[in-house]
């Protein structure tokens, strides 16, 4: 679980960094986004809720969401939501659950990795969200970007948490490189071949410079998804207990891995760190990475000449694909109902289009809902950087984010085969069907 | 003298403070965990413990992954420990002489000790990065090409010995230095006279009388090497493929990664068990050493 | 006789120079890093001198993460344990060494167990009783489970061993009462012994990290060592070294120039405190 959580902060805390030394936290509040009608008499004393989010340190992101709590109570008189900072996602996790253990109350609502959905299950702590979303309307549920939907529902297609957080890996490219040695900047790989033969062409000896960089280090499970996705098989259906890592895609896409390592060495030995890959591709020493779209910030901050930065769809072998990744709201269970419906309350607040494209824009993680896109923010954004709209635009290839009953085990069983390959300890085949058959007497406990 | 009953009630009085604080945090936690060992504990019990008689401990010793992290970890103490003992007594003898600046030359080696582990893994894992840590930057001066350290698992346990090498040969060196100074001088003059070389006093004479501090030290740096956890939170996070993960790391992998609370258990009662293990043979082993000296 | 002997002693001490700047270089570049502008990072230039020197890494550091709340509760933790510390260990130390009664050797190998199984090994049970007790996420959540030291009480017993009975006997003629007796004639002389049992104490508490990180999860109740290491994760968005290093180097001034200046203190007391 933690292995995520680094790649969670980084997402946002990269691009909040960043904004620190430019950007002050947003403080005047569009009354317009508050437009949702609050119908709810005014009680005597307000209701409180607590907000339990994932931040790791008091840094500008804390303070962007204790403004917007300071907008919900303003326009929710009956209301008073406070956010409690509690650590990153495995520490909200735990002491969710101590609480809950030591027969405390919960918060009302709280992040959590979209992918933490069965443990919160297995360890009953969440709340239905249907009723609630039957009152919204389709309209509202169907806003949201279907991908990211997909890590919201169990395996029997019930709804328990709303999109709030949530990103995508994608390719970033070096456009001036791809002069350099005659490739279109404008005509980025589309395919594995292609892919390969840019590869090829941007490599330099004596790792002077890599034609690729995939990060493997922490979760080498998430970017890796996008392969078997792209050959039109996930790793993970809409069941709980039934994972599929050794199938003919997940195989092929990591001989192709291999392949581009081992045979064609246009990509760097052994596990390339998630955190310096950026670096290493704003220092031109890999022309062309994978990693995500929360990077974007933080990379178009150092690179020497923006434009430069391309951002592309992850190739496939014939065609796109990528896992969402990232968090979403819960409502938990053993909170009074006043509270909860309270907690509603704030999570529509917090999904306004409006509302997330401005989460959007200041912290780089892609904004939930569709309409957000209509914004005039969000199209403002997107002419002046266009690469904020490929993120987007890649959603339509989307899967689910690997997930099951003890998710983050089956995440590192799966990470540990592809690193096995990577550095040549296994074949892909073997490394796929071992893994396949520890997660599977893993799950096997789950019936 | 005390009365006899006076001295047993103001006795268990003075303990009290002590032995409820070390019945609450080290007896019964070491009960707890041999006794929950026994049972499995985890998201598909709903976190209820069944019981399982040696079940956690089959599973542990039919998982690689398990093995591998045993392996490890045993494969840590084997190499930190001599090389550590060796460089202490070394620069322990080579500090042990009247120069100017000493001071500082054994500030520089002993300072280590006092930074935190986690802020000392930090510092490492930039040093150790492979695009732009310094010892590769060393290496591409040098010509060679550079060395993913942390990413490689053949270079990936090595790496992290040499950082904890680094870390502890300075504390340990002190033990050495404190005993090169406490040794008898007529001993060691008596040494000279008969006109041994500067090594073979070393080696015949002070080592041997060193036997006690050796012990000591050896102790101290098995049990910390058992415990080696806070450098692999920040710097590998026990990957890649688990060739840097270590007992205590997995046990805190298991139980608030995976909720495998049974497991997390059991695991914590083989490294009890190695601990127990390794203190029989050092007592055996300084015994019999004692028993040579006479 | 005396020239390869001077000679060996040239060698000796420039061997040790060569360790000690070999050793010394994590910390110097540690520092170099931190110095750099935040307008060069790491990726261009060379790995020691980014084209100048700024203070604007620790502003950022000091900014980004609450340290004067991690400075309190560490502070807080390391001395709530030390004190605590200093009274149950002079106590036992004094049973041991004086107040004979039947049963004592049962408790002392009690004691003997904490030497065997460190508290590190023991997170998991220990987790679950400070749960059950309520403490999670607190400060004596932290502090607890190092309030009893059998290093120090052996460490004591040692010492107070050394005082010759008659003084006790020539108090207790007197009429001092077993606590009179305990501050006036055993705890003078092993001032150096409480001293050394201090220092390691100290040292040790400050860089606990395993413990601290599990048992809180709040950024109120975060030790320094814990928020570095979220701060390490932070720093996994690459370039920010300069920050990630001048938040350790936040992390480890105040030991290491405590070291620095009582440095020979430091060393004699980690002995003293060892090899007894």
């Amino acid at each position: 679980m933690h292995h995520v959580t680094r790649r969670q902060l980084l997402t946002g805390l990269s691009a909040a960094l960043v904004l620190a030394a430019c950007a002050p936290a947003p403080t005047a509040a569009p009354t317009a986004s508050a437009a949702k009608p609050t119908t709810t008499p005014v009680a005597a004393a307000a209701t409180e809720i607590e907000l339990y989010f994932p931040v790791a340190v008091g840094g500008p992101i804390a303070k962007i969401m204790d403004g917007y709590m300071e907008r919900f109570n303003a326009v929710n008189p009956g209301i008073k939501a406070k956010a409690v900072f509690a650590g990153g996602y495995p520490d909200v996790l735990t002491k969710i659950q101590t609480t809950v253990q030591g027969g405390g109350k919960p918060p009302a609502v709280a992040v959590l990795l979209s992918t933490d959905l069965f443990t919160l299950l297995d360890a009953d702590l969440i709340e239905n969200l249907d009723p609630y979303l039957q009152k919204a309307g389709d309209a509202y549920v169907n806003d949201f970007f279907p991908a990211f939907m997909l890590n919201s529902k169990d395996d029997k297609g019930k709804v328990w948490g709303i999109p709030f957080q949530r990103s995508t890996p994608v390719m970033y490219y070096n456009k001036a490189q791809f002069k350099e040695v005659g490739l279109d900047p404008n005509n980025p790989p589309k395919n594995w071949t292609e892919l390969a033969d840019a590869a090829k062409k941007l490599t330099k000896p004596n790792g002077e410079r890599w034609g690729l960089q995939i990060p493997s280090d922490g979760f080498p499970y998430w970017i890796f998804q996008a392969w078997p996705i792209s050959l039109g098989k996930n790793v993970v259906g809409t069941e709980a207990n039934k994972v599929f890592l050794n199938t003919a895609e997940s195989t092929e896409s990591l001989e192709y891995f291999v392949k581009l390592i081992k045979t064609d060495k246009v990509h760097p030995e052994g596990i390339i760190p998630w955190a310096t890959t950026p670096d290493a591709f704003v220092a031109g020493k890999a022309s062309m990475i994978i990693h995500t779209t929360g990077s974007l910030t933080n990379i178009l901050g150092k690179f020497p000449n923006p434009a430069d930065v391309g951002v592309a769809f992850i190739p496939g072998k014939n065609g796109f694909g990528a896992p969402t990744g990232g968090g979403n709201l819960y409502i938990f269970k053993g909170a009074p109902q006043d509270q909860k419906d309270a907690a509603w309350k704030l999570i529509q607040f917090l999904s306004q289009p409006e509302m997330a494209a401005e989460w959007s824009r200041d912290t780089g993680y892609i904004a939930s809902r569709k309409s957000s896109y209509d914004t005039d923010l969000m199209k403002k954004l997107i002419a002046e950087k266009p690469q904020y709209g490929i993120a987007r635009d890649q959603l339509q290839f989307a899967q689910k984010e690997l997930t099951s009953h003890q998710g983050a085990e089956v995440q590192k069983i799966y990470g540990n085969a592809i690193q096995a390959a990577i550095e040549g300890k296994k074949a892909p085949k073997q490394a796929l069907d071992e893994a396949q058959v520890t997660a599977d007497k893993l799950l096997s406990q789950f019936k | 003298m005390i009365s006899k009953l006076r001295s047993i009630v103001l006795g268990l009085a003075l303990l009290a403070p002590s032995v409820f604080l070390l019945g609450a945090f080290t007896v019964w936690p070491v009960l707890q965990t041999i006794i929950n060992s026994f049972f499995r504990r985890n998201a598909a019990t709903r976190g209820q413990p069944v019981w399982d008689g040696l079940g956690n401990f089959t599973r542990l010793f039919e998982d690689d992954q398990f093995i591998k992290v045993l392996g490890n970890t045993l494969l840590l103490v084997l190499i930190t420990v001599p090389i550590s003992l060796v460089l202490a007594f070394l620069i322990a003898v080579l500090l042990n002489q009247k120069i100017r600046g000493i001071g500082w030359l054994r500030s520089g080696i002993f300072y280590p000790t006092v930074l935190p582990m986690v802020s000392a893994a930090t510092i490492w894992l930039l040093l150790y990065n492979v695009d732009f840590g310094l010892i590769n930057s060393v290496f591409r001066d040098l010509g060679g090409s550079p060395r993913n350290f942390l990413g490689t698992s053949t270079l990936v346990l090595p790496a992290i010995c040499v950082m904890l090498i680094w870390k502890q040969t300075g504390f340990l060196m002190v033990f050495y230095l404190a005993g090169l100074q406490g040794l008898p001088t007529d001993v060691m003059e008596a040494a000279r006279l008969d006109g041994a070389g500067r090594l073979q006093t070393l080696r015949h004479v002070s080592l041997p009388l060193l036997r006690g501090t050796t012990v000591f030290i050896t102790t101290i740096a098995v049990t910390g090497a058992f415990q080696t956890v806070d450098q692999l939170y920040v710097m590998t996070q026990g990957g890649p493929n688990n060739a840097s993960n270590l007992l205590l790391f997995n046990i805190y992998e298991t139980n608030f990664r995976f909720q495998d609370t049974g497991s997390a258990y059991a695991q914590t009662t083989i490294l009890l068990a190695l601990l127990l293990i390794f203190t029989i043979i050092n007592a055996v082993v300084s015994d019999r050493r004692s028993h040579d000296a006479t | 006789m005396m020239q390869p002997r001077s000679r060996d002693k040239t060698f000796g001490t420039a061997l040790l120079l060569v360790i000690a700047l070999v050793w010394s270089v994590p910390l110097l570049w540690a520092i170099a890093l931190s110095l750099r502008p935040p307008g060069a990072p790491i990726a261009i230039g060379s790995s020691w001198w980014g084209g100048g020197l700024s203070l604007a890494s620790f502003a950022r550091a000091l900014s980004a993460a609450p340290f004067e709340t991690y400075y309190r509760n560490t502070l807080i933790v390391v001395a709530g344990i030390l004190i605590i510390q200093l009274v149950t260990v002079t106590l036992a130390g004094f049973v041991f060494a004086r107040v004979k009664f039947p049963g004592r050797e049962l408790l002392f190998i009690l004691f003997l167990m904490q030497l065997l199984v460190p508290t590190a090994a023991l997170i998991i049970p220990n987790y679950s009783t400070i749960r059950s007790m309520g403490l999670y996420d607190t400060l004596p959540a932290i502090m607890m489970p190092f309030w009893a030291s059998a290093f120090g009480t052996f460490l004591l017993r040692q010492t107070f061993r050394t005082v010759p009975l008659d003084y006790e006997d020539a108090a207790r003629i007197d009429g001092a009462t077993w606590w009179q007796t305990l501050w006036h004639v055993y705890l003078p002389p092993a001032r150096p012994a409480l001293t050394a049992f201090a220092v390691t104490s100290i040292s040790s508490h400050w860089n606990d990290f395993l413990w601290p990180l599990v048992v809180t999860s709040s950024v109120s109740t975060r030790t320094i060592t814990v928020g570095l290491a979220s701060f390490t994760q932070m720093g996994e968005s690459g370039a920010e070294w300069g920050l990630l290093m001048a938040g350790t180097l936040l992390v480890v001034w105040p030991l290491l120039v405590l070291f620095i200046v009582f440095q020979k203190q430091f060393v004699a007391s980690f002995v003293s405190s060892g090899l007894k």
